[in-house]
Order: structure tokens, then C-alpha cells, then sequence
């Protein structure tokens, strides 16, 4: 999906050196994978690929991945401690290079436990100029850039549950700027993915939990 | 839809005015945006630029493999032989700013971390040069982030993708159209000072030593800060180059393109493979960290 070019993608983002792909792009994907699993995680296992993995140290990537699963921005000047941040605030976190396949150079593969002991993997790439995609989720293939606020509804695979979703956001009269819905299998569990251009209330959120077949509901906001 | 033409961006400073007016126009445009909110975005983006440019001055900064760090500081306290004040203190803020980028401080990407030095060390340096208020330094960023959306649309902003050319070269030309445009002249004039800029830089190659964003990283922001100021000189004095400025973008792509990937990021090729960077690279790797200069 080709996103809308801005003055501030070219004087911007104001960051955390010395990288835009390697440092910025870094603490955006950490963020994005933090929020996707529904917060900072208690123990993270990250394989850097490709250029994350060779050059990535000199960059401190891993420390803007880590200040990213604690929820630190790209411009915030703890980046640079944020390994021993995470390990002040209990979350383990280890950094492991490994072969990803065809993966784009700059990809992380996360393997997040959340709050309740749910292993969760996300992966995602950092494409330059501090520009990210979030690749998969668990198991289904996606495509999330953290431009927009973001919803993340693990459903039953059953009728109607897609519309019922959508309506309630209409209802409210929250558009919908893009929308990936895709499945395990036939009947099985499902993920639907829905950007907004606002971030979705609190109460619409309960409200979408609470149809019938929506399993979870995840609000990701724009990093 | 972004300027995907400096031809086009220019038609548009001319129904505008200015360079700054037609890009702060389409940004408002495109994003729903005011005037007002873009402005006010900017100048939080100068904000920042100065504060690198001051701390990397002010601070004794040292990058963590120990390799840069100092050479703006040191610059400012030299005393200029050839040039002038104006000259050198440019080129001290450009090493001082990507000293801030390559010691992990706060910078803006401008366009890239890697070259973040270059913009804020010519505009600021145009700026006090000129008496030139804020709201005019302001608005001239608007200028080199249109000149940088048209290269970006173009060609590329990547070292890894183009060379250095992408990056310090990019950020010598937005940097020469904003100063032109700063200093009253025409939107014509910024276009050949890009063009002026960019030709210069044509080719060079991303080599950086260790992959660190340091050798010769840094000391390129100051080269580069040399070419952009030369490029206003020669557009204000009324030279104009024979070629667009939108050719001289895609011949930068093309040529980022034949570049092989020994000279894109890789560390693979050029300063990066001389056997100095190759046994400073594998010191670094093994947890080496040059000793600080005792004389400092």
C-alpha cells in the first residue's frame, strides 16, 4: 500500500541516532509489536536478519527495539539505555541473529510473551527513512506500517462476524482507511486487521469484544 | 500526489510565489493540515536541528566504537586561513550535527540520520549570515523538504539503495535551494543551486567503515555543507546549469543504480575496504575502543 509522502517524511522523523533504518525504523517496529500483542511483553526474543544482524550492533538497534517493547519513542534520549531500562523494569529480552529466508535486509523476527504467558510472534522490516511493515502475526501474513491507529480482532471464522465489526464502527461514524481479514483455515481462528483514520474509543472497542465470535480486541496506535 | 517534478514544483512557486508557499500548500493539501500546524511542525524541526548543532559544539562527544566525536568542537576554536568565519562555522556545525547523530543524540533526519548534519549547518550558518528571522528559516525548510520529496519520488534518498550521492548529496542540494530562497533569490536560482549541488556530489559512494554510521560519515556532512555553499554562490552569482535539475536527479538515480553493491552500505568497498578501516573493523569487532586523543 503506497502511503501519502509528506514534508516530514523528508525533514523527519526527529530521532535517536545515527540511523533512520537502523535505529528509528527499529524503535518503531519495537513499538508496533509491543502495542500488537497488547503491551510491553515480560520476556522477548528478537532475531535480527541481514543488516539488522551484521551491522545492527553499531547502530544500536537492539538497544531502539528494546526501547521500543517499553514503549519509548524514536526521538526519546533514554533510547540509548534502554537494555538496562528493560532490565530495571523485569522484562527479559535477548538478541539472536539468525537466517529469516528472503526476508527484506532489515527484518526482526519477535517471539513476545504477554502479560498472561501468551507466546505471540510478530515480524516486521524496516524499510528506510524510519518507514516500517509489520510482515506477519502469529500465523497469518500481513501488512502494518504504524502510520495509522490500528485494530487487531482475533475472531471465530463464522458469518457475519466481519460485517457486525464494521457496522459498530460505522455506527460511530469511525472510517475505515484499510482492511485485512484473513483465516487459519475454513471455520477456524481468524484475524482481521482495520486501520482508522481516529483512534477508536475505548467503549467501541468493548462494544466490537462483546460480538459474538470476536475472541480479542487489540488497539494499536500510530507510532 | 506529491511533486514528482522539480518542473512541476517550480510552476507552482510561481502561481505561489515562493518555493515555500507551493510546498507548504501541497503538504496542506495532501494531509488535511493548516498552514499554521505545518509551520508550527517545522520550526519544532529547526528547534531540534539547532539543539544538535549546539550540543555537538558545545559537548565532548565520543561514538561508542570511539571512532568520531570532537571535530566540530575542534573546528569552531580553529582559526579559518583561506576561507572565513561564516565558512568554517558551517562546516563545524555540520560535523557537530552528525557527531550528535553518530553519538546516538537527538537529531532530525533531514533527509537521512546518516547525512542529518548538512541542512542544519548551512540554514543556520545562511541564516545568521543573512539576519534572516526565524520565520524565513522556517519556511525555507519547507523548500528543502520539496526539493528532497522530488528526489525521493525520482530517485532515492538511500545510501543503500544510491551511495552517499542519495544521502549528503540530496541533503547539499535541499540545503542549497532553501539557502538560495533564504537569501532572495529566485526559484529558478534554487533549482540550479540543487542542480549545482547534487552534480558535485554525483557518484560518491557509500562506504562506511565498520558499517558505522561514522567513517567518513561525519566528515562527509562537512564536504558536503562545502558543495551546497559553493552551489548558492555560483546560482546567486546568476550561473545556471545546462541541465534540469529533474535530469540531474535521474541521472543521480541511474547512476545509484550502476553503483555496485560493494559501494552501497555494505561496508564492502571503498574507504570501507582499505586495509586501515579493515583492521580498525575487526578491533572494533573484538571490543576495541580507541583511546581519547591525551592532548584534548
Amino acid at each position: 500500500m503506497p502511503r501519502q509522502r509528506s514534508l516530514f517524511d523528508i525533514i523527519g522523523p526527529v530521532m535517536i541516532g545515527p540511523s533512520s533504518s537502523h535505529t528509528a525504523g527499529a524503535a518503531r517496529l519495537g513499538a508496533l509489536a509491543r502495542a500488537i500483542v497488547g503491551g510491553t511483553p515480560t520476556r522477548a526474543r528478537v532475531t535480527l536478519h541481514g543488516s539488522f544482524a551484521s551491522t545492527g550492533k553499531g547502530h544500536g538497534t537492539d538497544r531502539a527495539i528494546a526501547a521500543g517493547l517499553l514503549g519509548l519513542r524514536p526521538d526519546d534520549e533514554r533510547l540509548p539505555e534502554a537494555i538496562t531500562l528493560a532490565e530495571a523494569a523485569g522484562v527479559d529480552i535477548a538478541f539472536v541473529s539468525g537466517d529469516l529466508g528472503d526476508a527484506h535486509p532489515n527484518t526482526a523476527r519477535f517471539e513476545l510473551t504477554d502479560a498472561q504467558g501468551r507466546v505471540h510472534v510478530v515480524q516486521g522490516s524496516s524499510l528506510g527513512g524510519g518507514d516500517v511493515a509489520v510482515t506477519l502475526i502469529d500465523d497469518f501474513p500481513v501488512e502494518v506500517t504504524g502510520e495509522l491507529p490500528l485494530l487487531v480482532v482475533v475472531h471465530h471464522d463464522q458469518p457475519g462476524v466481519v460485517a457486525a465489526v464494521t457496522a459498530r464502527l460505522a455506527a460511530d461514524v469511525i472510517n475505515i482507511a484499510s482492511m485485512q481479514v484473513s483465516r487459519e483455515r475454513r471455520g477456524a481462528r481468524a484475524l482481521m486487521l482495520i486501520e482508522t483514520d481516529e483512534r477508536v474509543p475505548d467503549e467501541i472497542i468493548a462494544g466490537i469484544s462483546a460480538i459474538d465470535g470476536v475472541a480479542e480486541v487489540r488497539s494499536v496506535p500510530a507510532v | 500526489m506529491s511533486y514528482t517534478s522539480f518542473a512541476d514544483l517550480l510552476a507552482a512557486a510561481r502561481r505561489h510565489g515562493s518555493l515555500s508557499r507551493a510546498a507548504i500548500d501541497l503538504e496542506c493539501e495532501e494531509t488535511g493540515a493548516d498552514a499554521a500546524g505545518v509551520l508550527a511542525r517545522l520550526s519544532e524541526a529547526l528547534s531540534v536541528m539547532e539543539e544538535a548543532v549546539e550540543r555537538g559544539l558545545r559537548e565532548e562527544l565520543r561514538s561508542r566504537s570511539g571512532l568520531v566525536g570532537g571535530f566540530g568542537r575542534a573546528l569552531a576554536g580553529a582559526r579559518p586561513r583561506l576561507t572565513d568565519d561564516a565558512f568554517v562555522g558551517a562546516l563545524a556545525r555540520a560535523l557537530a550535527g552528525a557527531e550528535v547523530n553518530a553519538c546516538m543524540g537527538r537529531v532530525v533526519a533531514a533527509p537521512t540520520g546518516g547525512a542529518s548534519g548538512v541542512l542544519p549547518a548551512v540554514l543556520i550558518t545562511a541564516a545568521e549570515r543573512l539576519g534572516a528571522p526565524r520565520e524565513s528559516v522556517v519556511a525555507a525548510l519547507a523548500t528543502a523538504g520539496a526539493v528532497g520529496g522530488v528526489i525521493a519520488a525520482r530517485a532515492t534518498l538511500s545510501g543503500a539503495a544510491g551511495g552517499c550521492q542519495a544521502e549528503t548529496g540530496a541533503a547539499a542540494a535541499m540545503a542549497a535551494a532553501a539557502a538560495v530562497e533564504l537569501a532572495g533569490g529566485t526559484p529558478e536560482q534554487s533549482g540550479h543551486a540543487a542542480a549545482f549541488a547534487l552534480q558535485g556530489l554525483l557518484g560518491l559512494a557509500c562506504d562506511p567503515v565498520g558499517g558505522l554510521v561514522e567513517v567518513p560519515c561525519v566528515a562527509r556532512n562537512a564536504t558536503a555543507v562545502a558543495v551546497s555553499l559553493a552551489a548558492v554562490e555560483m546560482a546567486l552569482g546568476g550561473l545556471e546549469f545546462p541541465i534540469p535539475l529533474d535530469e540531474v536527479i535521474d541521472a543521480m538515480g541511474q547512476v545509484g543504480r550502476s553503483l555496485p553493491p560493494s559501494l552501497r552500505e555494505t561496508a564492502l568497498g571503498g574507504l570501507a575496504a582499505t586495509p586501515t578501516a579493515r583492521s580498525l573493523a575487526s578491533r572494533l569487532e573484538s571490543g576495541y575502543r580507541p583511546e581519547r586523543d591525551e592532548g584534548e
